[in-house]
């Protein structure tokens, strides 16, 4: 087994080992249903989509995924356990992939469970399997790359309150950089094609065009560029911070 | 054979390490000594390939521990100050992490696991957390976790830091028994485990090596080395007498003892016996020292500080 494998699975089962799993799980099912029935009018709208239930995962995330990723680094520093895995021959970027990737996988198994909603709506009416897949994957593309985000916030402190917190602001800044609440703090002096490449940055439009059914593969590129680049950033941080 | 040229670290303005050469051979058990900041750690950090030296280099059988590092950390077994763990993997799941690291698999896994769990008696916690272990145990589970892919380097940070003196001695049976084609460096405040433990010492503070030597040697720097320390009954103005002998520098009084130090190489027995008999004093207890290395050790590193 190749060390990335080795990280991969030591990091998924200690998710399971602690009460976290259990809780994330939990609360993210009770949320996304409730959202879903409550606020987002799943049978007032009288139609078989999921549209109601997707529209609130980007609200979701961003208050879940820093919880899952705030301690992907910080508490390997705080306790101390940096050390001891980067002295083990193991590469950074099998370190630093292997555990993005069981937080990935573990946001994926906490969506797939998901899927008795998906059930419900095809026993009701006859939706559109092609734009719910396409939801699932653009849901799962937007959690790894707050995942990633989060990773790299995690990697710069040993404080994981400090961590959560950064990557719920940073991650919000993200997601909203094509509304006007953002936009709006631009400076006028800013040219129109910065301000057109921060707007066209954001986590929700590009999720927003993969929930509407369309798999455009430049939304995909967008999170997995994404994805790469904020991993690239977290090695770079842990190789430069190690020695505090 | 561990190579150190000029091993040079900074921290912003601060000089943790400052120009470090020495060489190790295999067989040889170096004792790191030194006071709080001296560098120890920093070293040794630098020798596993934790950190980056700011200048020198450090080799490691042959292959550069900076431009090689996956290959010199597979010939090193480590075990960082306080001992790190995985608190909540039990030891088991943790040496089995550790082996699949190291590039075990199948039965060669499980025995690696098996003979790291005996030769560091785990069994009665291997299914507990390790954050539930004592300190002990917890250093046990970080030894054994250094040793599992059997080494040819091994590096341990303070392993008996905390430890009760069975499980120090324990320790020390451990690093006694390993095979003799290893090179292990110990770093340690504790002077007794030198002696007991190292086949040669380095005394280092404000990143500098300030001496190098077998236990021995070092204490023969000792203004005690070959002092006779006396116990006497009925010897009145027994300490002005021995303290007139010529080859007797000074006589200090330590809690009842009378200690002899002596102002050259010459051996004290011999007069201080004859002095003893045709005085007629009795003797209670009389021995000759070897040194005291945490007077060496202290004389040497308040000179820098």
């Amino acid at each position: 087994m190749g060390s990335l494998a080795v990280i991969f699975k030591r990091e998924l089962a200690s998710y399971f080992a602690t009460p976290l799993a259990y809780v994330f799980i939990v609360i993210f099912l009770m949320l996304a249903g409730s959202f879903a029935f409550f606020f987002g009018g799943f049978f007032q709208n009288g139609q078989a989509d999921l549209r109601s239930f997707f529209n609130f995962h980007p609200w979701l995330y961003l208050f879940l995924v820093p919880a899952l990723s705030m301690g992907l680094w910080a508490e390997e520093r705080k306790s101390g356990t940096l050390e001891l895995l980067m002295t083990l021959p193991i590469s950074l970027r099998d370190m630093v992939l292997g555990k993005f990737l069981a937080a990935w996988v573990f946001t994926g198994i906490a969506l797939a469970l998901t899927c008795p909603i998906w059930i419900t709506v095809n026993y009701l009416g006859d939706p559109d399997n092609g734009v719910i897949v396409a939801s699932y994957i653009g849901s799962w593309f937007m959690a790894g790359g707050l995942l990633a985000v989060g990773s790299c916030i995690s990697a710069c402190t040993k404080n994981q309150v400090i961590a959560f917190i950064i990557t719920v602001v940073v991650s919000f800044l993200m997601m909203m950089s094509g509304l006007d609440i953002v936009l709006g703090w631009m400076p006028n002096w800013f040219a129109d094609w910065a301000i057109d490449s921060i707007a066209a940055l954001s986590f929700l439009s590009h999720f927003q065009s993969i929930s509407k059914g369309v798999l455009d593969l430049r939304d995909v590129f967008y999170f997995l560029i994404l994805i790469v680049g904020w991993l690239m950033a977290t090695a770079i941080v842990i190789d430069m911070k190690k020695a505090n | 054979m561990i190579k150190i040229d000029n091993l040079t670290k900074h921290f912003g303005q601060f000089t943790a390490v400052n120009g470090l050469s020495f060489t190790v051979a295999p067989g040889e058990v170096l004792g790191f000594l030194g006071p709080n900041g001296a560098g120890k750690s920093t070293t040794m950090k630098m020798i596993t390939g934790f950190l980056a030296p700011s200048l020198g280099k450090v080799t490691v059988f042959g292959e550069d521990a900076i431009e090689q590092p996956l290959k010199t950390k597979r010939l090193i077994g480590y075990l960082p100050e306080g001992a790190p763990s995985y608190g909540d993997m039990t030891p088991k799941q943790f040496l089995r992490f550790i082996g699949q690291v190291r590039g075990f698999s199948g039965a060669e896994l499980n025995s690696r696991v098996a003979q790291v769990i005996d030769s560091l008696h785990l069994e009665n916690v291997l299914d507990q957390p390790i954050e539930t272990l004592s300190k002990g145990f917890k250093r046990r589970v970080g030894l054994a976790q250094a040793i599992i892919h059997d080494p040819k380097v091994l590096i341990l940070d303070e392993p008996t830091d905390g430890l009760d003196p069975n499980q120090k001695q324990e320790v020390r049976n451990l690093i006694a028994n390993l095979s003799k084609d290893k090179i292990v460096i110990v770093s340690t405040h504790i002077l007794e485990e030198v002696s007991a433990v190292c086949t040669r010492a380095i005394i280092i503070a404000g990143g500098r090596i300030l001496a190098d030597g077998t236990p021995t040697e070092l204490e023969a720097r000792s203004r005690y080395h070959g002092a006779v320390r006396l116990l006497l009954e009925n010897a009145s103005g027994a300490e002005q007498k021995i303290a007139a002998l010529p080859q007797v520098a000074k006589v200090e009084q330590e809690s009842g003892y009378l200690v002899a130090i002596p102002s050259g190489e010459e051996n004290l027995y011999q007069p201080i016996h004859q002095l003893i008999t045709d005085q007629g004093w009795q003797i209670k207890e009389m021995n000759i020292e070897r040194g005291r290395l945490d007077e060496v050790f202290r004389s040497i590193t308040q000179e820098v500080a």
